[in-house]
Parts: C-alpha cells; sequence; structure tokens
C-alpha cells in the first residue's frame, strides 16, 4: 500500500514547482486558520420588517428605485397614492382594477398583459412595514449595498489558503537567503586566496579562482550537518506533501464546472438582489435548497429578456420536457447527512458562510473544502441560535449553571458521530 | 426469583448441548464456506478464498483506480423538476392514506414517498379497526412494487403486445359469448364489485365467483345452517374472558389477524400499560402444530386434526353440564386441559369466546351451539356486523373447475387469483385451461395460471391504483395511487370497464359510487367533493349511523345433523400418520412469494426461513427414524408425494405432520421459485368445502437431507440466565415485583445491586434521553416490527446459503425461548416439556447500553456514545474488525460480509436500479466491510428534532416514533423521551420501575435504554408447586 502513497503524492508534486513547495512548507508552519466573526444584523422597527417581506416578495418584480424591472419603481410611492388605496391594491391588484379605479386602470393599460401577483396573506401592518421600507430604502441616502438575504453581513468567508502577499514575501526571502548564501561563498573564495598561505615564490601557481569556488562548494556539501539538515528537509516535504495530497483526496474547493446555461448569480443575487429563497424554494424548509424548477425561471422570464438565447435554452427545455440538466457543485459523499433547514432556518447561518459570496460569482464556485474538519470547526465556533427558539431554552439554562461561554454546537452534541452520519 | 428456576431453550439443539451447537455458541463467527453446497464460488468478486494472487491484481487495480480517481473529480448533475408540484418539495417526505386490501386482508395504511417514490408503508391510526397497526405483509408490500419479476406489459400467450390490440381481441372474443367465470380471491371493494355488475349487464352468461386459498368457507356454511346467515360475524376478543380457539390461529392467520391481536392484546395487558388493571383474559389453544397463537396461550394442548370435532363436542357436552344443556353424544376424548377449559368458559359465560380454525361446517355449527350455550352471541361474536374479508365459497370454485374439466365454461377471467397454484384441484385445473376459449388473468407475472391464460392484463399494484374497501358494514377507505405505473401495467377495473364499453377512468367511477352509494349514508354535512377530497386524505370512513341488519336466531335443530357428522368423521385415538396445513404470517397463501424480505423473515415460532417443511414431534421423529434436516416423503393416499426437510417442532402433537402453505410457487420470480414444496394438493376436497387437514397420510424417511435456514440459535447468550422474566397473574396480582431477578454482586462491603457501582462515570443526557419499553405481555410474536425496521433502514435480504452461515442481517429480532417448570437437571422432565412447552417471544435489538461493551473495545472509535443516550454507529469509520459484535452481550450487532447491494449472487431486488427505487435516501446504505446494528431510528429523531426547531419549540411527547414502535399492531413497543415527563414512556417507567420494568442481563451491569416488562401468564398456581421445588433446591 505504501507504494502507491508515495506515487501519489509524486503526481501531486509533478504539477508544483519545487520553490512553491518549500514555500507552502513554511506556511504550513506558521500558518493559522481564520474564523468569521458572525455579525448579526443590527436592526429593528418597521423598516426591518418591511424590508425581509420585500425582498421576499416584491424585490422580482419591483426596485425601491425609479427604476423598472417588471413592475414600476418605487421611489416615491408614497407621495404618489394614499397608503388606504395601496394596501387594496397590494392584497388583491385585480379587485382595484375591476372596481373602475382610474389610477389602476393606467396602470393596467400600460403594463398589459402584466397584472401584479395579489398578495391576500399580508396584513396591513406587512404592507406599511413594506412602503416603510421603500421609503426609507428610496430615500437619497447613500445606496446600502445589502448582501441578499435580507441581512447586511461582511461575507467574508474563512480562507484556508494563505494570502498572496504573504506567499511573496516569503519566496523573497527564500531567494535573498540563496543570494546571500551564494555571496557568501563567493566571498569566502576570493578571501580565501588573502587567506591562502604563499610560499613566495613567483613560480607557484595560486589556485585559481573558480577551482577554490568548487572546493568551497564541495566541502559545504560533505558538511555532515548540513547534509542531514538538507536530509530531514526533504523527508519532511515529501511526508508533508504525502500526506496534503491524501487529504486532499476528493476534496474538490475551486470547483466551478461550466453549466448548461450561463446563469449568473452575480447578476440576479447580487444586481437584483432576488432572495436566495425565491429560486431555492425549499432551502428553510428541509434538507435539500433545491435546484429552481423552469416554472419559477418563467415567473420573470417569461417577460424578461425573452430573445436571450441562454433563455431560449429553458423555453427549449420545457418545450420539449426534459429538465436541464446542471452540473453540481457542491457534492457531500453520501455517508454524510447535511440539512439545509437546520442550518439557514434553525441556525440562521447565512448562505454566504459556506458557500461564499454567491453574489459576486458569475460562474459558481465552491468555495469551501466541504471537509469533515471545516464542519467540525464550525461546529466547535458557532453559537447556537437560541434566542426565541424554545427548544433551547432549558439548554441554555442548564449551560449557563455550568460555563460562561456561550452555548456552541458542540456544547450539544454537534460533534457528536450520529448528527451527520447514519 | 421463581421465574430464574426455569430452563429457557431457543431450540432442541440446545436442550440436548448438541455437539454443534456447543461448537457454534462459543463462536461468533462462523467460517466461511463451512457448507460446501454454497453457492458461492471462491472468487475475487465475492471475496472468498482469494489467494496470493488475487491480492496482486486486487493491489494493482486499486492502485490503478485511486490514481485515475485522483485525477478527475466525477461529474454529478443536479436534475430539477421541469415543473415542479406547489406541495412537493425534494428530500421532503409526503404521506398518501391508502388502503391494503390484498387476497381479503384489510389495513388503511399511510404511504411514505420521497421524490414520488413510496419508500414505507406505516398505519392509519384513524381506522378503528386496526388502529394503526401493520402486519409484516403490509410493511413488505411496498418492495413488491418494486419487483423486476413483474410483467412489464400485457402479453397474448408468450409475446408480448399492446393495450390496443388486447382490448380489441378479448372484446371480440366475450361478445362470442357461452358461460363466462371471473374468478377471484375475496374482493373487500364495493367499487370492483359494481365494475364486475357492470361488466355482467353487458355480458349476461358471466358469473363471479370468489374463493380463498385458506378458506374459511365452512364457516360460512355452518352460520347458514345455524343462524340462516351466510356470513363471518364480527368478532370482538376484547371483550372476552375466557378465550378457547381449536386450531384457529387468531393472531397470526386466521380471518382477520391484525383485528384480533389488537382486541386480544388488550385482555392481556396489566399494570400501568393498561390503566392499572390486573386482569387478564384466560386463552386456552388446542391444536396440531405449534402456531404464534398457540404459543401466546396461557394452557395449550396438542390434537390430531382426526380429534378436532371431538374436542368442540366434549368441551361442549362438558359446557352444557355445567349451564344446562343437552349433551350431545360422540366419542370421548382424552385431551388435557379440557375439563379446566370448560370450567373457566362456563364460570365466564356471557363473556366467553369459542372459536376454531376448522373448514369443516359440522364443527363450526358445533362451535356455534356451544358459543351459543355460553350466551357469546352479541357479546363477543356479532352476528348483525358481518365481515367482508372472506367471502370465498368453495362450492362455487368445486363447481368451476368441474365444469372447466368438462369443458362447459368459454371464458375465464382471474382476478388476483393463481387456482393453479393455489387451489388443491389445481392440477385438474391446469389441464382444463387450454380447453376454455378465452382465458384471461390480470396477474401482475406469468404465474402458475397466468402463464397458461391466453392473455394477461397484468394488474397495476396497489400503491399504484384507485380503489376502495368496505371490511365491513359501515366501514369504508380509500386506496389512492402514490406513483404513476412503473410499467405499462392497468388495474383490472379499467380493463373490465373497457370491455364492458364503459369510460375506463376507475377513479371516477369510484367516485360516482362514493356519491351515490357511501355519500348519503355518511350524511357528514358538507358538499361531495369536499366529502370526497376529506376522504381521500383521512383514508378511511367510519359511518357509525349505519348498523347492519339483525342477528338470526340460533336454530337449535341444526346441531343434530352436525354431531352425527362429526361423530362419523372424527376418532378419539386414530393411530395413523395427519396431515395439518397451515399458513405462516410471512409467507400467508404465497401470493406474495418473490417477496424477499418475507422469504427471510424468520417464522415466529420455527424461526425458519427460505423453506417449508415437515414439522415433527421428537417422539414422532424418534418413531419414523429420522432426525433435524433429513428428507422425509409425505403421502397422502391418491395424491403425488411431498419431500420436505424434518423440523423437530416442541409442541407439534405426535403423530402428525404440519407443513406450510404459500410454498413451492414455480413461476413467481426468481426469490420464491423452487423455495419449498407446494404443499396445496395435500388439502382435502370435499363437495363443499376444503379441509387443510388430511387423515390418511404415510411418512417415510427419504434419502438425503437439506438444511433449513433457522436463526434461533444463532447467537450465544453465554449461559447468562436472566434474560427472560416471567411469572404468573395470580403472584403478580400479591407482588408486581413477582418474577423479577435482582442480581447481586459482591463487593468488600457486601452485596450490592450492579448497578450501584460502575467503573464509568456515566453521560450527562441533558437534552433527550431516548428509551424504550417492550411488554412481553403485549408482543405476540407477529413480526411486523422486523420487516418495517428492514423497510425503514435499507436492511439487505442476505438469502438462505448465508442465513445458514449465520449471517442474517436483522436489526431486530424476535427471540423465541422455549420454557418449562422443569428443573435444569431434571433431564426427564425437559424431555416431557419439551413436548409442549411454553413459549415467550422477547424482540430483541440493540440495547443502547449506557455502558456499551462494544464502545469500549472499537480501536477506531466507529462506535460511540450520544449525549442523548444513542450508541451510535459509524459507518465509515469502521473498518471491520467486529470486536464491538463479540463483545456485545446481546448479539444484536450485524457485520457486512459482502457488498449486498451492489453483487449479483445476492439478487434479492436490492441489486436492481428498479428494487434500489425503495432505499430510504435518509439511511446510509452500508458497504461491504463494516457492523451495522439498530439506531434507534436516529434519522427519525433528527427529523423529528428539526421538525421542533423549525417551529421553535420542545418536542411534543411521542412525536418521535422509531419504525418497529410505529409498526407494533399491539402497542408493545414504546419509545420516547425519558427525559420528557409527559411522554408515555416516562410515564410508565415511572409506575414499572418498581414492578415488572426488568433490563436484560441486568447483572452485568451496562445500563440499556431499553426496559422489558415481564411476561405474565394467566395461569393457576397449580403450576407452582415444581417451581417451589426448585427454589428449595437451590
Amino acid at each position: 500500500m505504501h507504494t502507491d502513497f508515495i506515487g501519489f503524492s509524486l503526481i501531486k508534486m509533478y504539477s508544483r514547482s519545487v520553490i512553491s513547495t518549500l514555500v507552502i512548507v513554511l506556511i504550513a508552519l506558521f500558518s493559522s486558520y481564520q474564523s468569521v466573526a458572525q455579525e448579526a444584523a443590527a436592526a429593528g422597527g418597521d423598516a426591518a420588517k418591511g424590508k425581509e417581506l420585500f425582498s421576499t416578495l416584491c424585490q422580482q418584480c419591483h426596485a425601491v428605485t425609479d427604476e423598472k424591472v417588471i413592475g414600476p419603481g418605487l421611489k416615491g410611492i408614497k407621495s404618489r397614492r394614499d397608503e388606504a388605496w395601496l394596501i387594496k391594491w397590494i392584497k388583491n391588484p385585480q379587485a382595484v382594477i375591476s372596481s373602475g379605479d382610474a389610477y389602476a386602470t393606467a396602470l393596467y393599460a400600460k403594463y398589459q398583459p402584466l397584472v401584479m401577483q395579489s398578495f391576500p396573506d399580508l396584513s396591513d401592518d406587512d404592507i406599511r412595514n413594506i412602503l416603510a421600507h421603500v421609503e426609507a430604502a428610496g430615500a437619497p441616502a447613500p445606496v446600502a449595498t445589502a448582501a441578499p438575504g435580507g441581512t447586511a453581513q461582511a461575507a467574508a468567508p474563512a480562507s484556508e489558503s494563505p494570502s498572496g502577499l504573504f506567499t511573496a514575501v516569503l519566496v523573497a526571502l527564500l531567494v535573498v537567503m540563496l543570494l546571500v548564501l551564494g555571496v557568501l561563498l563567493v566571498l569566502v573564495s576570493v578571501l580565501s586566496k588573502a587567506v591562502a598561505p604563499t610560499p613566495g615564490t613567483e613560480g607557484t601557481q595560486s589556485t585559481p579562482f573558480f577551482q577554490r569556488l568548487k572546493s568551497n562548494l564541495s566541502a559545504v556539501a560533505s558538511n555532515s550537518t548540513l547534509r542531514s539538515i538538507v536530509l530531514w528537509l526533504f523527508v519532511f516535504v515529501v511526508t508533508k506533501q504525502t500526506f496534503d495530497g491524501l487529504y486532499s483526496v476528493g476534496v474538490s474547493q475551486g470547483y466551478a464546472p461550466k453549466q448548461p446555461i450561463a446563469f449568473s448569480h452575480k447578476l440576479h443575487a447580487g444586481q437584483y438582489q432576488i432572495n436566495c429563497n425565491y429560486c431555492h424554494t425549499s432551502v428553510y424548509k428541509g434538507k435539500l435548497a433545491t435546484i429552481p424548477s423552469a416554472n419559477i425561471c418563467m415567473n420573470c422570464h417569461g417577460e424578461i429578456k425573452r430573445e436571450s438565447p441562454e433563455i431560449q435554452k429553458i423555453y427549449k427545455a420545457i418545450e420539449e420536457d426534459r429538465p436541464v440538466e446542471w452540473v453540481r457543485v457542491h457534492n457531500l459523499p453520501d455517508l454524510a447527512y447535511f440539512n439545509h433547514a437546520q442550518h439557514t432556518n434553525v441556525g440562521q447561518v447565512q448562505c454566504q458562510t459556506c458557500h461564499g459570496e454567491i453574489e459576486k460569482m458569475e460562474v459558481v464556485e465552491q468555495r469551501s473544502s466541504l471537509t469533515m474538519g471545516w464542519c467540525i470547526d464550525c461546529h466547535r465556533k458557532t453559537e447556537v441560535a437560541t434566542k426565541d427558539n424554545a427548544y433551547y431554552d432549558k439548554l441554555v439554562a442548564l449551560h449557563k449553571k455550568g460555563s460562561k461561554e456561550p452555548l456552541r454546537v458542540a456544547n450539544i452534541g454537534g460533534l457528536e458521530c450520529s448528527k451527520c452520519h447514519y | 426469583m421463581e421465574s430464574t428456576n426455569k430452563r429457557y431453550w431457543r431450540g432442541l439443539e440446545e436442550l440436548r448441548n448438541d455437539e454443534s451447537f456447543v461448537k457454534n455458541a462459543y463462536k461468533e463467527f462462523p467460517e466461511a464456506n463451512s457448507d460446501k453446497s454454497s453457492t458461492e464460488s471462491g472468487s475475487i468478486v465475492d471475496g472468498i478464498g482469494s489467494d496470493r494472487r488475487d491480492f496482486l491484481k486486487v493491489l494493482g487495480f486499486g492502485m490503478a483506480a485511486v490514481t485515475l480517481a485522483a485525477c478527475d473529480t466525477p461529474v454529478h448533475r443536479a436534475i430539477p423538476y421541469i415543473n415542479k408540484p406547489e406541495s412537493t418539495f425534494p428530500g421532503i417526505a409526503d404521506y398518501y392514506a391508502s388502503t391494503y386490501s390484498e387476497g381479503g386482508d384489510y389495513i388503511p395504511v399511510l404511504v411514505k414517498t420521497r421524490e414520488g417514490r413510496p419508500i414505507k408503508i406505516e398505519g392509519n391510526t384513524s381506522s378503528t379497526i386496526t388502529k394503526g397497526g401493520t402486519s409484516a405483509r403490509v410493511q413488505a408490500s411496498v418492495l413488491s412494487l418494486y419487483d423486476n419479476d413483474k410483467l412489464k406489459g400485457p402479453k397474448r400467450g408468450d409475446a408480448d403486445s399492446d393495450w390496443a390490440t388486447i382490448d380489441k381481441e378479448i372484446l371480440g372474443q366475450l361478445q362470442r359469448g357461452g358461460a363466462i367465470r371471473i374468478v377471484s380471491s375475496t374482493l373487500l371493494s364495493p367499487s370492483t364489485k359494481s365494475v364486475i355488475a357492470a361488466f355482467i349487464a353487458k355480458y349476461p352468461t358471466a358469473t363471479h365467483i370468489q374463493y380463498d386459498a385458506n378458506s374459511v368457507s365452512g364457516l360460512v356454511q355452518a352460520n347458514q345452517t345455524s343462524f340462516g346467515q351466510a356470513v363471518i360475524p364480527s368478532y370482538d376478543f376484547s371483550k372476552a374472558k375466557t378465550i378457547v380457539s381449536v386450531g384457529a390461529d387468531f393472531l397470526g392467520s386466521w380471518i382477520a389477524p391484525l383485528e384480533y391481536t389488537d382486541q386480544y392484546i388488550s385482555t392481556r395487558k396489566v399494570g400501568a400499560n393498561a390503566g392499572n388493571k390486573k386482569e387478564m383474559s384466560r386463552h386456552y389453544q388446542f391444536e396440531t402444530g405449534l402456531s404464534m397463537t398457540g404459543s401466546n396461550a396461557d394452557y395449550r394442548s396438542p390434537i390430531k386434526p382426526s380429534q378436532e370435532g371431538l374436542v368442540v363436542a366434549a368441551l361442549y357436552n362438558k359446557v352444557a353440564a355445567k349451564l344446562g344443556g343437552a349433551p350431545v353424544s360422540t366419542a370421548a376424548v382424552d385431551v388435557p386441559y379440557l375439563d379446566k377449559a370448560a370450567a373457566d368458559l362456563a364460570s365466564a359465560r356471557g363473556a366467553a369466546l369459542v372459536v376454531s380454525g376448522s373448514n369443516d361446517p359440522n364443527v363450526q355449527v358445533l362451535v356455534n351451539a356451544l358459543n351459543n350455550l355460553l350466551g357469546s352471541y352479541g357479546v363477543t361474536i356479532d352476528l348483525s356486523r358481518p365481515v367482508n374479508y372472506r367471502q370465498g365459497n368453495d362450492a362455487a370454485m368445486n363447481a368451476f373447475i368441474t365444469d372447466a374439466k368438462a369443458g362447459r365454461i368459454q371464458g375465464a377471467i382471474f382476478y388476483a387469483a393463481n387456482p393453479v397454484y393455489d387451489h388443491p384441484r389445481g392440477a385438474e385445473l391446469k389441464e382444463a385451461l387450454p380447453k376454455i376459449g378465452l382465458s384471461v388473468s390480470f396477474a401482475d407475472r406469468s404465474d402458475e395460471t397466468a402463464s397458461l391464460c391466453k392473455y394477461t392484463c397484468p394488474a397495476s399494484h396497489y400503491l399504484e391504483s384507485w380503489d376502495d374497501a368496505s371490511p365491513k358494514a359501515g366501514f369504508y377507505s380509500l386506496t389512492q395511487p402514490t406513483i404513476n405505473t412503473i410499467f405499462k401495467t392497468r388495474q383490472p377495473q379499467v380493463s373490465l370497464l373497457t370491455w364492458a364499453g364503459l369510460s375506463p377512468n376507475y377513479e371516477n367511477f369510484i367516485k360516482n359510487y362514493w356519491r351515490t352509494s357511501i355519500y348519503p349514508q355518511a350524511g357528514s354535512g358538507l358538499p361531495f367533493d369536499q366529502f370526497w377530497i376529506q376522504s381521500l386524505h383521512n383514508g378511511v370512513l367510519e359511518v357509525n349511523a349505519a348498523v347492519a341488519g339483525a342477528a338470526g336466531a340460533f336454530k337449535p335443530e341444526s346441531v343434530a345433523a352436525a354431531v352425527a357428522g362429526v361423530a362419523q368423521k372424527y376418532k378419539p385415538n386414530a393411530t395413523g400418520f395427519e396431515l395439518s396445513l397451515y399458513e405462516k404470517v410471512s409467507i400467508g397463501t404465497g401470493a406474495m412469494a418473490n417477496n424477499p424480505w418475507l422469504q427471510e423473515l424468520p417464522d415466529p415460532v420455527s424461526k425458519a426461513c427460505w423453506d417449508n417443511y415437515a414439522c415433527l414431534s421428537q417422539k414422532t421423529a424418534t418413531e419414523l427414524g429420522v432426525e433435524q434436516f433429513d428428507l422425509v416423503s409425505v403421502e397422502v393416499t391418491g395424491k403425488p408425494a411431498v419431500e420436505l426437510p424434518v423440523l423437530v417442532q416442541p409442541g407439534q402433537a405426535d403423530g402428525t405432520v404440519s407443513i406450510a402453505i404459500g410454498y413451492g410457487r414455480e413461476k413467481a420470480g426468481k426469490s420464491a421459485d423452487g423455495i419449498g414444496k407446494n404443499v396445496y394438493p395435500l388439502a382435502s376436497v370435499s363437495a363443499n368445502s376444503l379441509l387443510f387437514s388430511a387423515m390418511d397420510v404415510k411418512i417415510t424417511k427419504a434419502s438425503g437431507s437439506r438444511t433449513i435456514a433457522q436463526t434461533q440459535t444463532h447467537d450465544t447468550v453465554m449461559g447468562r440466565r436472566a434474560v427472560i422474566q416471567e411469572t404468573i397473574l395470580a403472584a403478580y396480582k400479591k407482588d408486581p415485583k413477582a418474577g423479577r431477578y435482582f442480581p447481586k454482586v459482591v463487593t468488600s462491603e457486601g452485596p450490592v445491586s450492579p448497578t450501584d457501582i460502575s467503573l464509568w462515570k456515566g453521560y450527562e443526557k441533558t437534552n433527550h434521553s431516548w428509551g424504550m419499553i417492550i411488554d412481553l405481555n403485549s408482543c405476540t410474536g407477529c413480526a411486523a416490527c422486523v420487516v418495517s425496521c428492514q423497510a425503514e433502514n435499507n436492511i439487505p435480504v442476505v438469502g438462505r446459503q448465508e442465513v445458514i452461515n449465520r449471517r442474517e442481517m436483522h436489526w431486530i429480532r424476535i427471540d423465541r425461548y422455549y420454557s418449562s417448570d422443569a428443573e435444569a437437571e431434571d433431564r426427564k422432565g425437559l424431555e416431557i416439556a419439551s413436548n409442549n412447552p411454553e413459549v415467550v417471544f422477547q424482540p430483541m435489538l440493540c440495547q443502547h447500553c449506557s455502558n456499551a461493551p462494544c464502545e469500549t473495545v472499537c480501536p477506531v472509535l466507529a462506535t460511540t456514545h450520544s449525549a442523548e443516550g444513542l450508541n451510535q454507529m459509524t459507518y465509515n469509520r469502521c473498518v471491520g474488525t467486529r470486536y464491538c459484535a463479540n463483545n456485545c452481550p446481546y448479539k444484536v450487532r450485524r457485520f457486512n460480509w459482502f457488498k449486498y447491494f451492489d453483487n449479483d449472487n445476492f439478487d434479492y431486488h436490492y441489486n436492481n436500479d428498479l428494487g434500489k427505487m425503495v432505499i430510504n435516501p435518509d439511511v446510509t446504505v452500508r458497504s461491504r466491510g463494516v457492523i451495522e446494528k439498530c439506531s434507534f431510528c436516529v434519522q427519525r429523531i433528527q427529523e423529528g428534532k428539526l421538525t421542533a426547531k423549525k417551529e421553535r419549540r420542545r418536542p411534543k411527547p411521542d412525536e418521535i416514533q422509531v419504525a418497529c414502535a410505529q409498526a407494533c399492531p399491539t402497542g408493545g413497543i414504546i419509545f420516547g423521551d425519558m427525559n420528557d415527563p409527559e411522554s408515555t414512556i416516562s410515564k410508565l417507567l415511572k409506575e414499572e420501575n418498581e414492578a415488572r420494568a426488568f433490563q436484560v442481563l441486568e447483572e452485568i451491569n451496562v445500563r440499556p435504554q431499553i426496559s422489558y416488562l415481564t411476561k405474565i401468564r394467566n395461569k393457576d398456581e397449580e403450576a407452582k408447586p415444581v417451581a417451589a421445588a426448585a427454589g428449595h433446591a437451590e
């Protein structure tokens, strides 16, 4: 078995230059893992509630600016229409149109054949909250670049590879050290002439510089201390590489396959700020976030950009009754059970914590390693979202008795095997 | 303490301490291939007998594979819906109410579907008939949906065809007229009956014949004679104080076992589990072979089939003598416990019940007379609400076969019927079938009958079909499809409607039937559409107002003829060998024989699977000079002999042989064909009824032997004794702790309870503490839990040879112990006891020990403890040392000797793509080389907790249920959170901890999360002297 470990590590080693290998070893000695500070959104009041509703319900068709998305831009809506009318309208636009309301009829004429969806389940307060949000967001304050998901969060996922600058510094150091070594050797060779005993006769030939350099080099090479240092260093590097290679089997961090349709999260989640939940419908409900079905695309693309060749692919899929075969990016092994709802809904973990800055990705890429170490690490550090969840009340009380630390996932069995493996 | 003087044994080999038993008992893992008849070849594929070259090959291949695998990530596709149904979410299970009604068995169910695939069946708790209980067969029925041996489309002869062609041809032939017979098993569906009526209206020469392979036609005839009502009454065992069964296996196979089990167990539960009731019914069983029902009886007597009628007559006479009735004159019969049974019956007048499994109308008339004398009618027997479970008419079926032989039948349509296989005159029908001009079978496969028919119009599985059912008047339920038809199959109703020239939309047909016939009775006050949706959602509809017609009065004059018949036919002391046919709880009549889960389910009593066999008593076997597994030839006069292996069965009546029906299929599919022998032809046919016994039988030793796959003595208890703790009712009434064993460990401070000392710190279970109580009084041994667990947890089927190799995989097994009061050293007493031992069933599964011996020996920490009291098993960490299995005192850990899901040697549905659809996606499919065991359905616990967390609340008491507890028809398995004071388990433990609750092998102090409640038998104190003597001896 040992042979194939070595063989494997050699293959892996091939792909990297010797210097970078050395560098990685050095880094491995110094690097430490960074953690992300979870920053809960500081928000309160009507506008905050409204924002959440707006992002799930309204944002797909309306912007808070003047811009027309599917429906009209909502900037200044409160000055255009009174609140009572708006509540009536949002709850059932069709009813307002058929009541013969002039403004409504005009709107209908303008956006024909589209009619706004009705929201009979929204309460009056909900609608007031939404309007408050629209008012606040449309105000001439600097446009907040909020992350989708409704909560402003600096999503800086833990980076497990060292920063580029650090690498550059180390490489530079190594080069400098090698240069110094060379210069020293040359110096020694040059000086050795002066030090060398001169027999005084002109006829005797002094040893030439290069010969001296050579003999010095061989003296260095035959130095047992140096040789053993180099040897041990080599063994260390090979071992480290072997283990790194083995640990990276099945880890496809950075995997960003080409998808059958060039869907851009940057555009949808970033620019248009469509809530993740709008397309990944069961991300708060169940095990899978689910890839949206074609009918969800059609909610908007029934009208927008119909002629785009990429969107034509969806039309074709629907016509042929043949689903789009996306390439799965995040693949957990079958032996690990992962449930989205546990993390997103109960744990209130942001999508970006695991998926990276998805709202900035043109092509989706696997940002996290998805290794067990990565999971465990997060379970050790993450505090349980116990607020307003009666499930945890007793546990929090018990935990507080025995510890001053906050209740973390690891404290309630988050490291147990059967939480994920069964 | 008395109980520990009892000697328990799991099989005669243990009682006799056979050499093979001793050898196995101390060997956890047997040598592979110890049996040379093994089907496995010693090749690299199955990992047996590898040599150095194989090793190098594997090594080389492995290296290449690893190198290649490292080069590229395999591409996984994520394929969404085109148009997602609004309420369906991938990854979230949907449940649909439906009904299982096959061959007269009726069980309302909930079908769990994931991503559109049915994967699990649960009982429907809305039904007052089954109360959410299930049977092994209904649990296994979901696997039959994914049976690859089924027909993929209609057939004309042997050639594939299509529906349009077939319809055209059959229509053409039907229009020619002539005598047409629709032959079916019992149909519970009123709508289907209405379809058949419509068909008959179109073709007036057609008639509908129902027959049952496990016929109770004799009972119906007897009720006609006694009451003028040709019906099967409703029985209510729950109201009975004394129950006497003469050969009726009412817990296993007689008429409606699931319904009776619930009623019966309600009279058997005592203590906190039954509202502190301290009374039990008393149950006498007189039968030939040891049945599951007999195993549960308080008093049991083995009788020969030739004594059956006389036993009933004798009971009648003895009861009549006490209660004042005219005695009948029949020969006296000497059977133990007859007097006692009669006395108890007489004193329980008005709350007694006598049932008989005989299909002889004369015997049943006598049973009716006896019940009439006891005042059972109107109390434990209700003639005014007849049941529809068995509508078969033996006489009509007999006439059909005679007509077919004579060429008087022009058209035969077989609907859920396979008479060539399961009718005693099947061979005659087989010859007659080609003479019938038009023969159509609705079988889902080319079975013994269908393969002889001109057309096979395969029926869809019930999970793909619309249907309804009416088990008795006023009770209705609906069957709805939970998946599109997998193959090009069609419901028989659709075919019949098509041929009758009606609209083939059966869904609408049912809806209209309900609109006109059921909706008006229901009086729900809802508009019909809402009523329909509600009924569909609930699955069952119970119309309380509807009470059927009045019960007829008993006709005393009917008795005389019956007595004459009985006196003539039955003999008190017949000397010849006699045969009794019985039905197993697993295979039943054999219709579902191609279901590997059922084939591998050990029989509750014999613990044998994958075979039928000749059960003989030890005495009879010795007389015949045969031993266990020797082949014997069983010959009923005038019928071909059948060769079967011998199974020496304690409790079997001397001079008799019992053989299970349902085996010996020839055309059912890979898992069933050639398994066992078909013994239907051995049943006796009389003009009006079938008799599942024969009185002139020759048994001779044949050459050779065949090993029967038996699981009973596979694991060893290492001579530890306190596994079963039991007592009798009288002792329990005096002291609720009766029968408990309190072990003591000697320490320097004197003897202490083992639980007072420990090496371990123990686990703090702050959040949940999952535990279980198993009530030994509630367990009948029906094995629904075993199959439920198998379905829930993706447990593979290993096949006959591997069971013989002691490698079965069931996570929960039902241990069956025989016992007797005889002293352990009293060999002679034990010999006698083994002729008719007491039986106790004990479900055994991972006990989730808090001081788990398995955890401490795992070198790789693959099995660890959770803070919720679970003993966790992590497959991906396991390296297969099997130390844990070795160190487990309960022997509940199972090793994956093969990659069962991906190995052609294990062709039990799981190794093909269709069969794999039944796999529960929330549970890992284990690979070769790892240990597995009960996880307390951790996937359900996690799911339940998540549901609670999402709703920001604690789990409700008993909200989370494990598969075995949910399947149990008697509530004998109680699962819950012992940290939740409101849960049933906590409440029960609070009461029973100081009473019946004990932990198995308490003396080894492993502190299981599972408690058992002592078994209590309603026996009289007479039994005590033996035990008392033993107590003195100690």
